[in-house]
């Protein structure tokens, strides 16, 4: 196990270094200038603008900026965005709202994407497997925005059961349509996923086995089927719950949601390179480390897989 | 009580191999399901087992249906509409009632709304089907090479796999596109296709490479290996057919989402210019008048979702037709 570790460790070495030089390099190949670009229209200065590519380091070639960010990086210095402000207090600002969203994506799709599959696996093939079916392929057809739109008109604007956007107020009532939202698309693929795993179990030896010696079926359900069944749905929601970790661009820009997705919009539309960056790398670690303890969960669930 | 069932053998045959006396599985067929097979007529390939499937499920069919009228409206706009849908737009319009040649109404433009709609198809479609494509022949290459010559080029593409893999296809396309604004229509086409293509490889090579990984060991290459065939015929002719199966059932499953990145994008504005009409960018056109015109938020997004609703049925009905383990 110990060894395994160790293993993924070393081999996310080369992926960290090759993703923030990807995307350092496209960054950097963003054409204008980001100085003028903090001045907007007035003329700039020539000392001054001189003076904050020197502190920005844009006067140096391509390699030595990778460089000198790799440094502070490594020295816990995310930079600082051209507005002046550290990097990591915006990140720190918007990223517990990022969480909070995540997490409640996260329940929705574990307890409708789950009771539903259950359900539907259970009943392979009869009325309610088929309703099950269309409804996944319909929250996977309709696109995030316009799922966003939908509940935004109907819920928020129309019925007024829910703020339309979130803001400043970000109450638990106010993050669950977007949650919802963000929610969806995974939804229908915990649902089929359970349903597949639970269809396929129900049929298994040790279920008769259980049927057999008297068992009742809430308890041969409950007891053997699901226990076995939701090994594979617990490791998707890991690792859905890593990508969910990374900010959802469109939900939070839909219901002005101030997370780590939103800030990295308009990151990317002002052409704030330090910001874009530093964001990015935290979110592929994140994702990295979900994706290994992910794998590290499957195992201890299952005592069939063994790591090597 | 459910049947026995009878395709899983008892034991694992890799272990058994292992042992000094080899012990064959158990065939458990019954003698009256040996008899019952006909075998006057060849065997039929997976190919026509899984087309012989499709037909049978409605999903299929109804998909196809979607999928040809799509498909039609995407070649011939004009078939459906009349001609640009720029043409003939009248300020008098704005926001008028549906008439005989505007079945949805007018826009705030007080253009023709279902000429838009009509026109958003050719975007949506060209980039999804591009895009798939692209990701079939780099992914597909990339996990072939990976996988057939293995050793330090599989690790070295392995890695390289994981790379792309760790940064969200939306955010990679984000940023790089954001560079690339106010290019023409036809640029952004290829760029986007382009932009999906080198980010979302990864899970297509590991599919082939898993693929090619499990063909490789089979009797049949080492058989040709034995009549002299050289590396590159094997693994063109043997290696990558045999491969075919799981990459399409992936690359009819990721069709659709390829769609939903490409409205993504130009939603954010960064996908394809406005002059296009995609669905994505008419949407985003459309949001501020959320609170009293939803009906314009909602055509462009319906006929999107009705798009890829069509693909994404399509996947799954291929994915049950060519998976022998699904939907028994």
């Amino acid at each position: 196990m110990g060894w395994y570790i160790g293993k993924r460790l070393l081999q996310m070495i080369p992926v960290f270094f090759g993703a923030t030089l990807l995307v350092y390099a496209m960054v950097f190949f963003i054409p204008g200038d980001p100085i003028q670009a903090m001045f907007g229209e007035k003329a700039v200065n020539p000392l001054i603008a001189q003076q904050l590519r020197e502190q920005f380091h844009l006067d140096q070639p391509f390699y030595m900026q990778y460089l000198i960010w790799l440094k502070g990086i490594f020295q816990g210095d995310f930079g600082m965005s051209f507005s002046g402000r550290p990097v990591i207090d915006e990140i720190a600002q918007a990223y517990p709202v990022t969480v909070k969203l995540a997490c409640i994506a996260l329940c929705f799709e574990a307890v409708i994407g789950v009771i539903l599959g259950v359900i539907a696996g259970l009943t392979k093939g009869k009325w309610f497997d088929t309703t099950a079916l269309i409804i996944s392929l319909l929250l996977i057809a309709v696109p995030t925005f316009v799922m966003g739109f939908l509940l935004q008109v109907v819920l928020g604007v129309k019925l007024q059961w829910f703020p339309v956007t979130v803001g400043a107020n970000q109450s638990l009532e106010a993050l669950v349509m977007p949650g919802f939202v963000l929610a969806s698309v995974s939804i229908a693929y915990v649902l089929r996923l359970t349903r597949t795993s639970v269809a396929e179990n129900a049929h298994a030896d040790y279920v008769r086995t259980a049927t057999a010696k008297g068992l009742r079926r809430g308890q041969v359900i409950s007891r053997h089927i699901l226990r076995n069944s939701l090994i594979p749905v617990v490791t998707f929601l890991g690792v859905d719950l890593g990508a969910l970790m990374g900010g959802a661009i469109v939900t939070e820009g839909i219901f002005n949601v101030p997370g780590v997705g939103n800030k990295l919009f308009q990151a990317i539309m002002r052409d704030q390179g330090p910001t874009i960056v530093s964001l990015v790398t935290i979110l592929v670690i994140v994702f990295m480390v979900m994706s290994l303890l992910v794998d590290l969960l499957y195992a201890a669930l299952d005592p069939r897989i063994r790591l090597a | 009580m459910p049947e026995t069932d009878l395709t899983h053998p008892v034991t694992d045959v890799t272990d058994l191999a292992t042992q000094p006396h080899f012990v064959a599985d158990w065939d458990e067929s019954t003698v009256g399901e040996i008899d019952a097979l006909d075998e006057s007529v060849p065997p039929a390939s997976l190919w026509k087992e899984a087309g012989r499937k499709l037909i049978r499920r409605p999903t299929f069919i109804v998909a196809a249906l979607m999928i040809v009228v799509i498909l039609a409206v995407t070649i011939f706009p004009t078939w459906f509409s009349a001609g640009d849908p720029k043409a003939g737009c009248l300020l008098a319009n704005r926001f008028g009632p549906a008439t005989a040649g505007a079945p949805l109404g007018f826009d705030q433009q007080g253009c023709n709304v279902w000429t838009f709609i009509v026109y958003g198809a050719r975007p949506s479609v060209l980039v999804g089907v591009l895009a798939m494509l692209a990701v079939l022949l780099l992914g597909g290459t990339i996990g072939a090479l990976a996988g057939w010559y293995g050793h330090w080029l599989d690790a070295i593409l392995s890695r390289l796999g994981d790379i792309f893999y760790a940064i969200p296809t939306v955010l990679a396309a984000l940023v790089f596109l954001n560079s690339q604004k106010g290019k023409g229509g036809t640029t952004m086409v290829f760029l986007v296709v382009g932009v999906i293509a080198v980010f979302a490889w990864p899970q297509m090579a590991r599919i082939t490479r898993g693929a090619v990984l499990s063909v490789k060991s089979s009797d049949f290459i080492t058989a040709s290996r034995a009549l002299g065939v050289s590396n590159r015929k094997i693994l063109l002719r043997h290696v990558l057919p045999n491969a075919a199966a799981p990459m399409i059932v992936v690359a009819t499953t990721s069709l659709g989402t390829y769609i939903v990145l490409e409205a993504t994008l130009s939603f954010l504005g960064l996908g394809l210019p406005l002059s296009m009409h995609s669905w994505g960018s008419q949407v985003a056109s459309a949001q501020g008048l959320i609170r009293n015109h939803p009906d314009q938020l909602f055509y462009p997004s319906a006929a999107l979702a009705l798009t890829v609703l069509a693909f994404i049925m399509l996947g799954d009905a291929v994915r049950d037709a060519l998976d022998p383990k699904a939907a028994r």
